[in-house]
Order: structure tokens, then C-alpha cells, then sequence
């Protein structure tokens, strides 16, 4: 039953944060570019107030997988190396968090970009 | 007819835009884009769970929590760049909308996807220098937000 729960709430934050991000493309003009920058500044800025925290608590990977949960792995990996080297972790701390996933699009888009063709120019 | 056209104004261009795009069509978005956004987030969890079950614990060793996320969240890009590179992933996003666009994978489908694209223009400055066309915002801003609250952190600490 917990087991159930548990995969329940990733479900539900995942998608309603989703669902958000949909409404905002379809009753503004934003571009997703534009909204997608949103999101990660939010996710930096509700962790660092503390309240993403709650968030991730409670649903896991359902918040931790939406492009606030990258927001929310920059705001950690920053406090976690001001903690660890001081003035130096401002600038390392970020980045580091979040590298794994950067890097493995970097990769992979590189790749991708050489045996891989788009459809549209088949 | 194209004078007809002409006279259309923008308030009238925006009622039959809206007429087209109706109510009923948001609510099927929404509801796409929760359906595929909760299921990508489910796929990490149930990843995450399959990383600390016993059998592979016993093949990999134990994982701490931090080890377990980074590796969910590596396993989720390379799904969306997969997906990507197969061709699939902009099927999702027809029907997915911000579902597809929101969680990590559609992260991972803004650089593999013009990396793709801008391939005929070459390798630095199509592939290179196009691939971060999305990502690349998102990672300025991400992390000059994160500067930003490390700066206050240090100073408040």
C-alpha cells in the first residue's frame, strides 16, 4: 500500500507541475523556451526559501523530475558547497549537481547528431 | 478575397483562434500533459526503486541517496535522448504538449534535437553551437539564480 502511495504522488505532483507549465503555453504567450527558464529559476528560488523541500518529501521523483527539481539540484549542490569550501562553493556547487545530466545530453546529442538523421530530412 | 483578409482585425483574428483552439482543446491538454508528465515521473521512481532492489544491489553494491538520484536522473536523459534520436519523442510531444517539454527527458530532447538538425551545417557551428539553443537559457539562468542564492547563503551563514 505504501509502495502504491508512494508511486501515487510522483503520479500526481509530476504531472499537475506539467500541467502548469501547459496552461501557462496555452493562455499566455510564452514561449516554452521562456517558461521552461521560469521553472528552473522557481525551483532554485522555492528551495532556497525551503518550501521545495516539502515538495520533494512528499512526492520523490515526481518533483524531483520536472525542470524545478533541476532548479532544486542547483540550489542544493550550491548549499552544500558553500558548506563544504566556503566562498569557492558559490561558483562550483551548482553546476556540479547537475553535470550528470548535462553531460550526459552533451554526449549523447553529439552522437545522436552523427548517426541519427530527423525524420523531416529523410 | 485576400482583401478580405486584410480586414481582418486582431480581435477578430483572436475569436477565431479561440474559436479553433477552444476551451475543450486546454482541458485535453492539460490533461495530456498530466497524463505523460506523471508517467515520466513514475518511470523515474520505479527506476530509482529498481537501483536499491536486492538483486541488483548485489550486482552494483550499495548506493547512498545521492548516488541513487544522480544515476535516475542520468538513466531519464538517456531515455529522452534516446527517444529523440529514434525519431519518437517529438511523436510524445505532439500529443504530450508540456508533458513531454516539462520533466528531465524533454531537457535531454532541446539539445539532442537541434544537435540532429543543425547537423548539415557542420560540426562546430551547427552542432556545436546549436545545441544549447533551448538548454542554454536554461542553464544561464539556473545557474545565475543558483550564484545568486549561494551568494546570500554565504553571506547570511
Amino acid at each position: 500500500m505504501d509502495f502504491f502511495v508512494k508511486y501515487l504522488c510522483a503520479f500526481i505532483v509530476g504531472g499537475l507541475i506539467c500541467v502548469v507549465a501547459q496552461i501557462l503555453i496555452d493562455k499566455t504567450k510564452l514561449t516554452s523556451a521562456r517558461i521552461l527558464v521560469l521553472f528552473v529559476v522557481c525551483g532554485v528560488f522555492l528551495t532556497a526559501i525551503g518550501l521545495y523541500d516539502y515538495v520533494v518529501d512528499f512526492a520523490d521523483y515526481g518533483a524531483r523530475i520536472p525542470l524545478t527539481g533541476f532548479g532544486y539540484s542547483l540550489c542544493k549542490g550550491v548549499i552544500k558547497a558553500v558548506d563544504e569550501y566556503g566562498f569557492r562553493g558559490i561558483f562550483t556547487g551548482g553546476l556540479a549537481d547537475v553535470a550528470t545530466g548535462v553531460v550526459m545530453a552533451v554526449v549523447f546529442g553529439l552522437i545522436a547528431s552523427i548517426v541519427s538523421k530527423p525524420k523531416s530530412k529523410k | 478575397m485576400s482583401d478580405n483578409l486584410n480586414k481582418l482585425t486582431e480581435k477578430q483574428y483572436q475569436t477565431m483562434s479561440d474559436k479553433r483552439s477552444g476551451k475543450s482543446n486546454i482541458v485535453k491538454n492539460c490533461f495530456m500533459a498530466f497524463l505523460f508528465g506523471g508517467l515520466i515521473c513514475t518511470i523515474a521512481q520505479a527506476y530509482s526503486d529498481l537501483l536499491v532492489c536486492r538483486p541488483v544491489k548485489s550486482l552494483i553494491g550499495e548506493l547512498d541517496e545521492s548516488a541513487v538520484g544522480a544515476l535516475t536522473v542520468l538513466f531519464m536523459v538517456f531515455l529522452g535522448a534516446l527517444l529523440t534520436a529514434l525519431n519518437v519523442y517529438d511523436n510524445i510531444g505532439n500529443i504530450a504538449g508540456a508533458g513531454s517539454i516539462v520533466p528531465i527527458t524533454g531537457f535531454a530532447n532541446s539539445v539532442v534535437s537541434p544537435a540532429m538538425e543543425y547537423r548539415s551545417e557542420g560540426l562546430i557551428l551547427g552542432v556545436g553551437a546549436q545545441m544549447f539553443q533551448v538548454a542554454g537559457p536554461v542553464l544561464v539562468y539556473g545557474t545565475a539564480s543558483s550564484v545568486l542564492v549561494g551568494l546570500i547563503y554565504y553571506l547570511i551563514k
